[in-house]
């Protein structure tokens, strides 16, 4: 097969690469330049020249072709252009999950076919494999790297040109395997942050981009004042740190962000009881290869990148995902991605437009 | 593995044998030009002869010959050097051609955003050509530190007036420079004739090695240095001279300079073959720069084109996979293409010039490697054109 293997610099997409190499595919390496702004010395970011400069070496070393694609100027649009305009809605997008939707996935998949390519290699942990109705998106088999969430999107066409060479294998045979390969990239630390904010500082970051937005917390069940805010934008549903409230609650209990009013610039604090959730309602549902019908069906449901899946049953009213949780969680925000399983096999998912509360405000 | 077709001697071109064995030749030898015992004396005259010998080459004088690490340091030079020298006699304005190389077009800007330059960016026609009254205008509104026109543009290859140039700005009293690194061995190249202030050449375009250039500057213009030293090549350029790249450097010259009629009569017969079936063979092929093609306006190597509908990056990696070197024109350190300048300034949409590919053709070059390129480009654009519509859709 003609496969693109796309290469961040970083160690799992190298050994993805060299994999693919070794398995007799015709590999050409492709590094994506997403963020022009993040090509300054010392960020820490997935696409620095640093990490564009280990791609090219490792593809030198595995004797491919290589080159970098510019895809800046579409990261910029559907990538960060959304997450700032999902904050200022009141979500709280998750930007990794919309990257593979709209680039990796989609920008980078269709020009490759376009190209002439089979398919695209990346170095994500989660595994594709043949059922009765098509290509199935499975969970990694290291539940610490799983990252079949943030792929949670893909459909069946894409999954027939996906491959995903780690998900059979742990991050430590991986580095492992860099290591013997003797590729540059072996001890590169992970990378946590989302690449355009490299420092780590998403409340700074949107205070930048969308200014001062100041305003009021109150308590959600006195309804007194009890600070000030700089920017409703920085705050999450279910954030307890870094809230600096004056006034201790009456029964000395920690207070957690439980509502965000983004047009009234107010954030509304409480007890953690109030952020438990029973049901979500998800639009914009995708599937694997079967959609989820009227007729509700028992799945587990995640909603976090590393969250624990909760037992559920899902069905779809009106081309809305309707989720019904076995077990509440605790602080689900609006915007993020809710992915339904069976066992470790993706059903589909869906973003969260709301959800209902255990207790009533 | 196919067999490769190099069609980018543009960028750089084999290094002839004669000037690698002048280089291991001299290479192999103790002493620093600049020592004063016999073995630094005997490099010293190994520099000297290599000065003569593209002073000759050239029609220049050898003290004229300033010899540097390639053509991004004498264009530096000369850029900076010549607007330095100006300023001290309170001249402050700098005309530059909007097509210049970056090692040119770039100085031009830092100059103006951080030595209080100003700048004068002449404008180009559709084929890339300047106006020399356009120039004449900027050297009579302003007090003038140097005008510098590349003698020919490095992507589309047209050739400028430089001689009216060269003596529109004499007549002004302003040092005239030009970038004729893509020219040599290319068209007949006479300084002495063309009379401008400075000329930048380099070594690895014509078969010499790289890291080896020189400025051709007149000797009676005391440029500020850019690289401060041991006060080297008429304290103009500090820095160890390199024997070896210069005696190889000096080699690879006569040859280009010796053979350059003929070089140039085989490069066109083989470049209007390979334009006129590209524009037969592949389907709303635009040809960019200077029309005719048997005239002396266009670099006899260069062809130059437009796929409407294309992303040049995605043309070069599938003419790449078949085989084809070529170029999409500029590059960047992060090898991000950008929508070249110089097709910005003729007048090209953003978009269409982020479809073009130049060929360029060399010493090595043959009818085959142009039957190779036509055998694979036809498919290759409607491919990428077809992956262009995928991109603007998604």
């Amino acid at each position: 097969m003609k496969v693109l293997a796309a290469m961040s610099g970083g160690v799992d997409s190298s050994v993805a690469a060299a994999r693919m190499v070794d398995a007799g595919h015709e590999v050409t390496g492709v590094h994506l330049a997403l963020s022009k702004a993040s090509s300054i010395p010392g960020s820490r970011g997935c696409c620095t020249l640093d990490d564009a400069r280990d791609a090219r070496r490792v593809a030198d070393r595995l004797d491919i072709p290589f080159y970098v694609w510019d895809l800046s100027e579409k990261f910029a649009q559907e990538v960060m252009d959304n997450f700032l305009a999902e904050y200022q809605l009141g979500n709280t997008p998750n930007p990794c999950l919309r990257c593979n939707e709209k680039i990796k996935f989609l920008a980078l998949l269709e020009r490759a076919l376009a190209l002439g390519f089979d398919a695209v290699a990346t170095g994500h942990y989660a595994q594709v494999v043949d059922g009765p109705h098509g290509k199935e998106l499975h969970r990694a088999v290291d539940p610490e790297k799983d990252q079949s969430y943030v792929l949670g999107m893909l459909e069946g066409w894409q999954l027939d040109h996906s491959l995903f060479p780690l998900g059979a294998d742990t991050k430590d045979q991986v580095r492992a395997e860099a290591e013997v390969r003797g590729l540059l990239t072996a001890r590169k630390p992970d990378s946590h942050d989302i690449c355009f904010i490299p420092d780590g500082d998403t409340a700074g970051f949107l205070r930048r981009r969308l200014g001062d937005n100041p305003g009021e917390i109150s308590d959600v069940e006195t309804g007194v004042v009890i600070a000030e805010h700089d920017g409703a934008f920085g705050y999450t549903i279910g954030q307890r740190r870094g809230l600096d409230l004056k006034v201790p609650a009456a029964d000395g209990r920690p207070r957690y962000v439980v509502d965000i009013d983004i047009q009234e610039r107010k954030v509304f604090v409480g007890p953690p009881g109030l952020l438990d959730v029973d049901q979500i309602i998800a639009v914009r549902p995708t599937w694997a290869n079967q959609p989820v019908g009227a007729e509700p069906v028992a799945c587990n449901a995640q909603v976090r990148a590393h969250g624990t899946p909760v037992r559920a049953s899902a069905r779809v009213e009106q081309s809305v995902l309707v989720v019904d949780l076995h077990e509440t969680i605790r602080g689900l925000a609006t915007g993020q991605g809710v992915v339904i399983y069976d066992g470790t096999r993706v059903i589909g998912s869906a973003t969260i437009e709301s959800t209902r509360r255990v207790v009533c405000e | 593995m196919t067999e490769r077709s190099y069609l980018d001697h543009a960028a750089t071109t084999r290094m002839l044998p004669q000037a690698q064995q002048r280089w291991l030749e001299v290479s192999s030898l103790m002493g620093n030009p600049s020592s004063l015992h016999d073995s630094g004396r005997r490099a010293r005259r190994i520099v000297e002869e290599a000065r003569e010998s593209i002073a000759a080459d050239l029609r220049t004088r050898p003290s004229a010959v300033i010899f540097t690490s390639g053509g991004t340091e004498a264009d530096n030079l000369a850029v900076k050097g010549l607007f330095w020298l100006g300023e001290t006699q309170g001249r402050n304005g700098v005309i530059a051609s909007s097509i210049e190389h970056h090692a040119v077009l770039d100085p031009v800007k830092w100059l103006g955003e951080h030595e209080g330059a100003r700048v004068h960016w002449a404008a180009v026609d559709a084929a890339g050509r300047v106006d020399p009254s356009d120039i004449e205008s900027a050297l009579a509104a302003h007090e003038v530190a140097l005008c510098t026109v590349m003698w020919a543009n490095n992507e589309v290859g047209t050739v400028q007036p430089v001689a009216a140039l060269a003596a529109l700005c004499r007549s002004y009293g302003v040092p005239f420079h030009t970038d004729a690194v893509q020219v040599l061995g290319q068209l007949p190249m006479d300084l002495g004739e063309l009379g401008a202030a400075a000329v930048t050449v380099s070594g690895h375009k014509v078969g010499g090695p790289f890291g080896v250039g020189a400025l051709i500057v007149d000797p009676d213009l005391k440029l500020t240095p850019v690289l401060h030293g041991g006060g080297h090549e008429r304290e103009i350029r500090s820095g160890t001279l390199d024997a070896a790249g210069v005696a190889a450097f000096a080699v690879a010259v006569r040859e280009a300079v010796s053979h350059q009629g003929r070089f140039a009569a085989e490069m066109m017969d083989l470049r209007n073959d390979l334009i006129s079936r590209v524009l037969l063979e592949v389907p709303a092929a635009q040809l960019n720069g200077e029309p005719n093609l048997d005239g002396p306006d266009r670099l006899p190597a260069n062809a130059h084109f437009t796929f409407a509908g294309c992303e040049g990056d995605a043309l070069l990696l599938l003419l790449d996979a078949a085989g084809i070197d070529c170029s999409t024109g500029s590059a960047c350190t992060a090898g991000i293409p950008e929508p070249s300048h110089v097709l910005l300034a003729m007048g090209a949409e953003p978009q269409a010039s982020r479809g073009s590919l130049r060929f360029s053709l060399g010493r090595e070059t043959t009818k085959s490697d142009v039957d190779h390129l036509l055998d694979v480009l036809p498919a290759a654009v409607d491919r990428a054109r077809r992956a262009g519509s995928v991109r603007s859709r998604s």
